[in-house]
């Protein structure tokens, strides 16, 4: 150990920026170990002659890729849409909701309970049944898998984030005999927020498989989820294993988006809690 | 001309399930004083001391702060409140939770920003505006407390065990600053203590209370010279003083309960 820990840290010095480039050497080798793992993969599959339905090499999903690139990024962004409006409306709806479960007790109380069983529900069972209850080829059925799915994990989180709030933090606000309201801007709101996040970083990968399994169910054709299904059973494996890498890429990209929009709201967080994130 | 900051009259405390936590007190405090309260756990000094913050009501009795209802000068920012715990809100960075105060009475920036800096001249923490809590002490958070509780100058000043959490060493060097700070302030000062040694030290008086139920046992003036310094706690006067202080605490019933009495030999060390 080379630094002894000192009671006064010094301030974070250089800002976002100096803390990605961090970053980027921190994950240098995560990115050698991608490297490796596609080397592996691409080796195994031609060196034990690997059926393509089962495994194609990454070469081969390239060429696929590169040939569909257009109609994959079509597809992809129409998912997209999906998972954003899903989670949208859902994260606002359980934020909405959260609020006003915590802020009259009672109502929280009789509501908890069946919030905390619905999260159980495996809400993508309802996907068949949300293609009839909307028009089917728009993206709204779709996206309304995605928002339920959305809804629960925002919701118990904000209402718990709301109430965990110091008894001493409130009394000193008493103290300056400010109404409810500057309570909950000044003191509620911004205890809530880190645990918003957390459950924002869940809900964005929901969405995505809210979106994306609702598909299978049907609808639109120019989805991810039609289109994987379709191009598996068309003996496509390549190309449904292009659109598999789209999927994983932007919902990878999604859930960075969301982690940047965290740490910038939640800067002033600890260093440790911010990497244990 | 001496005027009264604090009276209190004939207030009593009973909580819902029936334990009475105050039971007919009587103090009145002058304006620019520093009176201590001292005594076990549970002699209701840290309910007394919320009482006249109207952040607990009594079930009887009246508390007056200023001249007006308790209530009264709670809504006219007339305290500023300082706990064991530094209470900072760990989202704003020091400058603004000293200045968090002075947002809620409607400072303006330039004005806020002024204040800010002679609260942190005032704490000695000059360079520390843009950190976060966290990156700070224990004896550091408190002090941003302090100035928090001091921004904008309220006549009066609550301590709730504000060293408490701290290390002996720290908690003798904040005892002189806030001497310092109290004396530059005019303020007056109500602090509740464990501590024998620092009510001593602090005070123009020391409230002596004792438990079960609650009550003021002797109010001890305290005349020791000012400006007091680490030379006053070698004082004889200082000795006498903090025994007659641990001898009223022993007679207030601190002693046939051995809980209570470990509470004293702490507070006496």
């Amino acid at each position: 150990m080379s630094a002894a820990p000192l009671s006064v840290q010094p301030l974070p010095g250089g800002g976002l920026a100096a803390g990605v480039g961090r970053r980027a050497r921190d994950w240098f080798p995560s990115l050698v170990v991608l490297v490796a793992f596609v080397g592996l993969w691409e080796g195994i599959v031609r060196g034990l002659k690997v059926q393509r339905f089962l495994l194609p090499a990454p070469s081969a999903i390239w060429t696929s890729f590169s040939a569909n690139q257009g109609q994959l990024w079509h597809e992809g962004w129409f998912t997209l849409q999906e998972a954003l409006g899903g989670f949208a409306l859902g994260c606002g709806a359980g934020i909405v909701f959260a609020i006003v479960v915590a802020r009259w007790n009672l109502l929280g109380d009789a509501l908890m309970p069946y919030a905390i069983a619905a999260n159980a529900i495996p809400i993508i069972a309802f996907a068949p049944i949300t293609n009839a209850w909307f028009s089917p080829l728009t993206k709204t059925s779709h996206m309304m898998i995605a928002s339920v799915l959305c809804f629960f994990p925002v919701f118990v989180n904000v209402v718990r984030g709301l109430r965990s709030v110091k008894p001493a933090q409130i009394e000193l606000m008493r103290s300056y005999a400010v109404g409810e309201f500057t309570v909950f801007r000044l003191v509620r709101v911004p205890t809530a927020l880190p645990f918003l996040f957390t459950a924002l970083r869940v809900a964005s990968v929901l969405a995505m498989i809210g979106a994306i399994v609702s598909e299978y169910y049907g609808g639109s054709l120019d989805t991810l989820g039609a289109n994987i299904l379709q191009d598996a059973s068309l003996f496509q494996f390549e190309k449904a294993w292009a659109e598999i890498v789209i999927a994983c890429v932007l919902g990878i990209g999604f859930y960075l988006a969301v982690a940047l929009v965290e740490r910038v709201a939640t800067r002033w967080q600890q260093r440790v809690e911010m990497i244990g994130a | 001309m001496n005027t009264v900051a604090v009276a209190i009259k004939n207030v009593s405390k009973q909580f819902k399930g029936g334990t009475i936590a105050l039971q007919d007190i009587e103090l009145d405090i002058e304006a620019g004083e520093f009176v201590s309260l001292i005594g076990p756990s549970g002699c209701g000094k840290s309910t007394l001391l919320r009482i006249i913050g109207d952040l607990i009501e009594s079930s009887s009795g009246s508390t007056t702060v200023n001249g007006k209802p308790a209530r009264e000068a709670r809504r006219d920012h007339d305290y500023g409140i300082v706990f064991q715990d530094a209470v900072l809100y760990e989202w704003r960075t020091v400058a603004k939770n000293i200045a968090l105060p002075l947002e809620l009475a409607g400072w303006d920036k330039e004005r806020r920003q002024k204040r800010i800096d002679e609260m942190l001249d005032l704490v000695e923490l000059d360079g520390f505006a843009e950190h976060h809590p966290w990156q700070l002490s224990g004896g550091m958070q408190q002090r941003v407390a302090i100035a928090r509780a001091l921004s904008f100058d309220p006549a009066l000043l609550l301590m709730d065990e504000p060293f408490g959490a701290l290390d002996e060493m720290t908690r003798e060097r904040l005892n002189v600053e806030l001497l310092r700070i109290w004396e530059a302030s005019g303020s007056t000062v109500v602090f509740v203590t464990h501590s024998i040694a620092e009510a001593v030290f602090l005070s123009t008086r020391v409230v002596v209370m004792s438990p079960r139920p609650g009550r003021i046992s002797k109010v001890i003036p305290i005349d020791l010279p000012r400006p007091r310094s680490a030379a006053t706690r070698e004082d004889p006067r200082f000795f006498e003083l903090a025994t007659q202080v641990r001898e009223t605490l022993h007679l207030g019933g601190g002693l046939d309960t051995p809980l209570a009495a470990t509470g004293l030999s702490e507070g006496a060390a």
